[in-house]
């Protein structure tokens, strides 16, 4: 009978599955090894919005004059959460408000990659790859390539499928809510034996095992208090709270995150994919729905992780913005600069990060969209560089190649 | 370059080109695997099927009819609205039975089809014309989609499969073409006069993607401003609603919200109006040098190797332009070009394909909703893709620690109902053939169980890629 693997075998569990990497020539990081390992080690969450999330109405520039006028209907003057005389924030994005109020969030209301590119594939993939078309890793991957001499630095994604930006030559893992596997089970050996000479299929099913002792640990967390040894069944019903779109659903699905860096578990950066931004219909309802999850999942998150929410730095970013105006159809169209937001308890407080271009019809990029005032890649070097201890030449040349001209943003942290 | 033995070419056949052997299959391709390919080439159909079956738009048409009444009624606040609810619960089951028995119908016809290139060959330009799922209406275009607009195209020539893909209510729904009107149009001034509530402009969604994804490719240098004269072109293709008492759901030219005059793409100027405007752009597109490369590019991807040898893609392109993309001498070509043979299997099976050929090497049908929710949990729900982009290609998208997990926990719960009183060992050399390893057959000859047996198959190394 299979049955999902307890906290105590989950211990068992782990050490076997650093035997079996052992065996396998893997540098598998000491998972279950004792928590002050992890104390004070460094967290980064990239949240990348997919499909090109409205910038305009993630932190609305309710002072600037031009708003109303270009947005007309979709223009949130009346009903944004108050930042200052100048911004607002979405009204879903009520967490965000709570930390922005305590020193723990900024927004960064006109940043862009280089490239002008209007694709959502393109722009996603430079977004990730922060480098040309022929690269196929990612740039949290090459952070991870320059730590991995220093520190046991581990990347996880969620989701099934990799997202580039975590793609590339350090081995990392990934999880998303299924079904329990028992890690110790005959069969999973087995196949590991006989991935033996895969490069591929062999790391990344020591790699899931592993995970998936965590995970089970993280969801038995989600149990009433005092529940251990949950049976199969409850394990699969907690993990179904995990699915859906609701608030409830993104704030455990956060929680559930923390607990992969929290304590004693190594991973140290995070990649999550949120889709469904691209919002050029009836952009209102669709996008605050995707709002809520986004604050839900943070709050989750910060929740959480608890004690090393001060250690954390999250950073949500999307491909590009849209159209400063609203289109024929209640919606907005592929634009160039957006808002990225910064949180975390390891952030200093601070105003907005990067200028405020205005919404002028002189000052608008190709005379339709926000145009951008700061490279994304500033943002990811400065907290790369301050934050994590990435190597500062390493930032200029491999994590984000040929960018010397993109100055990180320091004093962030 | 030499081509593997037959017994290795015709364990390819099946296996790389196809969707995975069915017991016996192999055996059938051993006689000439070329040939065996090239028999599942067929020419399209003399006449081309309805867009969207009657009792499709009959069933959108009641469900939405019920749901706006539903909607009135609760907005009212009237307690009619209770009264209501039950027959929209039938009507939304109806639907979602409608959608569902299309995505079970596709992988039950991938799981025993005899032409699985055939089959493998459609499913590829259903993806590469992505329509992805949303509210109930627009997924059930889905279906008709794919079996109207794309698969009796799929060997035909490429400029009809173009036209027959873009103008599909399906796509016009996903890509909001629908609602995209001419500001300067006759529609335009009418609706400005009416102070109607309801927005009234251009969108570009539908253009972009065309030029971007089904055609010329992002690197063919087309400008914003090509884009929005495509958008232009295009205004004016819309479909009849659901509930049109006749021709429902057909797609039709609104000559009132056509942007009026001249339109120039990519530096060809098109004088011609009207209906005519759209068409002659897309079959110019079409014939472009640069959508040839760009999905001759896709094609050796799809089928040989992420990075797919230059050489296999120079053979794809050259029949595409000799041939005036004639799909089936692309198809052709792709067949005869040894780069494609190489022995050692390049392609990571994506979870449907990892699905379907689980299913054939084991005979199995699938017959229930519920036999394909692993899926969702892959990410590959059918019809769910997440952009018009389409599904991932590559081995890193894919060979992910999360992906190897949830596929060894299907083949565990698949193994004990899909093996029958069979021998594992047989089914491992009916289903890779020549392509099963040593190592592979010894784990599973020593299995402790036909389950055990059967799961070593299905998540092996040479099972697992193509």
């Amino acid at each position: 009978m299979t049955r999902s693997v307890p906290l105590a075998a989950a211990l068992l569990s782990r050490r076997r599955m650093l035997a079996l990497g052992a065996g396998l020539g893997l540098a598998l990081p000491l998972v279950g090894a004792p928590a002050l390992a992890a104390a004070g080690r460094k967290k980064f969450v990239l949240v990348i919005l997919r499909g090109a999330a409205d910038g305009l109405s993630m932190s609305p520039p309710t002072g600037d004059p031009n708003y109303e006028a270009l947005r007309r209907s979709l223009a949130l003057t009346d009903t944004a959460l108050r930042v200052d005389g100048d911004f607002g924030l979405h009204p879903e994005l009520k967490t965000v408000h709570q930390l922005l109020g305590a020193g723990q969030a900024r927004i960064a209301p006109a940043v862009a990659m280089p490239e002008r590119i209007r694709s959502h594939f393109e722009a996603q993939d430079r977004l990730e790859s922060a480098a040309g078309d022929d690269v196929s890793s990612g740039w949290l991957n090459r952070a991870l390539v320059n730590l991995s001499g220093k520190t046991e630095a581990e990347g996880l994604s969620v989701g099934p499928v990799a997202p580039l930006v975590l793609r590339g030559d350090v081995a990392t893992s990934s999880w998303s809510p299924g079904r329990a596997v028992e890690a110790e089970a005959r069969l999973p050996m087995l196949i590991q034996d006989l991935y033996g000479d895969d490069p591929v299929l062999g790391a990344a099913l020591a790699r899931g095992l592993k995970t998936e002792v965590l995970a089970q640990a993280n969801i038995a967390r989600l149990a009433p208090e005092g529940a251990e040894d949950l049976s199969p069944a409850e394990t699969a019903r907690l993990t179904r709270t995990l699915l859906g779109d609701s608030r409830e659903a993104a704030d455990r699905m956060g929680g559930t995150i923390a607990g992969f860096m929290r304590e004693g578990a190594a991973t140290d950066l995070v990649a999550i994919s949120l889709e469904g931004f691209d919002t050029h219909a009836n952009q209102a309802g669709a996008l605050a729905r995707r709002l809520a999850y986004l604050d839900a999942l943070l709050g989750g998150l910060q929740s959480g992780l608890g004690a090393a929410w001060r250690d954390t730095v999250v950073l949500v970013v999307t491909e590009f913005g849209r159209t400063a105006r609203i289109n024929g159809t209640l919606g907005t169209d592929h634009g160039t600069a957006s808002t990225a937001l910064l949180l975390g308890g390891a952030l200093k407080p601070g105003g907005i990060i990067g200028d405020w271009p205005t919404l002028k019809e002189a000052r608008l990029f190709e005379n339709r969209d926000l145009a951008p005032t700061a490279d994304l890649r500033s943002l990811f070097k400065g907290v790369l560089a301050e934050h994590m201890g990435v190597d500062r030449r390493a930032l200029d040349t491999t994590v984000f190649p040929d960018s010397a001209a993109a100055a990180p943003i320091l004093g962030l942290v | 370059m030499a081509l593997p033995d037959r017994d290795l070419q015709a364990a390819i056949a099946v296996t790389r080109f196809g969707l995975g052997a069915r017991p016996g299959e192999i055996a059938e391709a051993r006689r000439d695997p070329q040939g065996f390919l090239k028999a599942q080439l067929r020419t399209r159909p003399a006449k081309p099927p309805r867009a969207m079956p009657l009792d499709r738009t009959e069933a959108i048409r009641a469900f939405s009819e019920a749901q706006s009444a539903f909607v009135q009624a609760n907005r009212r606040q009237s307690p009619e609205a209770q009264a209501l609810h039950p027959e929209l619960s039938t009507l939304r089951k109806a639907l979602r039975d409608k959608i569902q028995s299309d995505v079970v119908q596709r992988a039950a016809h991938g799981a025993t089809t005899e032409s699985a290139f055939a089959e493998r060959w459609a499913l590829f330009w259903a993806n590469h014309f992505t329509v992805g799922a949303g509210n109930f209406v627009r997924t059930a275009t889905i279906g008709p989609f794919e079996t109207t607009a794309v698969r009796p195209h799929v060997f035909g020539a490429f400029t009809d499969l173009l036209v027959a893909a873009e103008t599909h209510p399906a796509m016009l729904l996903y890509l909001d073409q629908h609602r995209s009107i001419g500001p300067g149009s006759a529609l335009a001034a009418q609706m400005a006069g009416r102070k109607s509530s309801r927005a009234v402009g251009l969108n570009e969604n539908l253009a972009r993607e065309i030029l971007e994804l089904h055609t010329v490719g992002v690197e063919a240098g087309y400008t914003q401003a090509d884009v929005t004269e495509f958008a232009r072109a295009l205004t004016g293709i819309t479909f009849r609603g659901f509930s049109a008492p006749e021709r429902a759901g057909e797609t039709y030219f609104r000559t009132i919200a056509h942007e009026p005059g001249p339109r120039t793409v990519m530096g060809v100027r098109y004088e011609v109006q009207g209906e005519g405007q759209s068409t002659a752009i897309l079959r110019d597109l079409a014939a472009r040098p640069e959508t040839a490369r760009f999905i001759s590019r896709k094609i050796a991807r799809h089928f040989v190797a992420d990075d797919p040898p230059p050489a296999l893609v120079a053979r794809l392109e050259e029949a595409w332009l000799a041939s005036d993309g004639a799909l089936d001498q692309v198809a052709a070509a792709l067949i005869s070009a040894p780069e494609a043979w190489a022995a050692e299997p390049k392609k990571f099976k994506t979870p449907y394909e990892f699905l379907i050929s689980s299913w054939r090497a084991t005979d199995r049908i699938p017959k229930m909703p519920q036999e394909l929710a692993i899926l969702t949990a892959l990410g590959q729900r059918p019809f769910y893709a997440s952009s018009p982009e389409g599904w991932p290609e590559e081995e890193a998208a894919w060979a992910t620690p999360d992906g190897i997990i949830k596929r060894l926990v299907w083949t565990e719960s698949f193994a004990p109902k899909a093996v029958g009183g069979r021998d594992p060992s047989d089914l491992a050399a009916q289903a890779l053939g020549a392509r099963l390893s040593p190592t592979t057959a010894k784990a599973i000859a020593r299995s402790e169980s036909r389950d055990e047996g059967l799961a070593l198959l299905l998540m092996s190394p040479e099972f697992q890629r193509r």
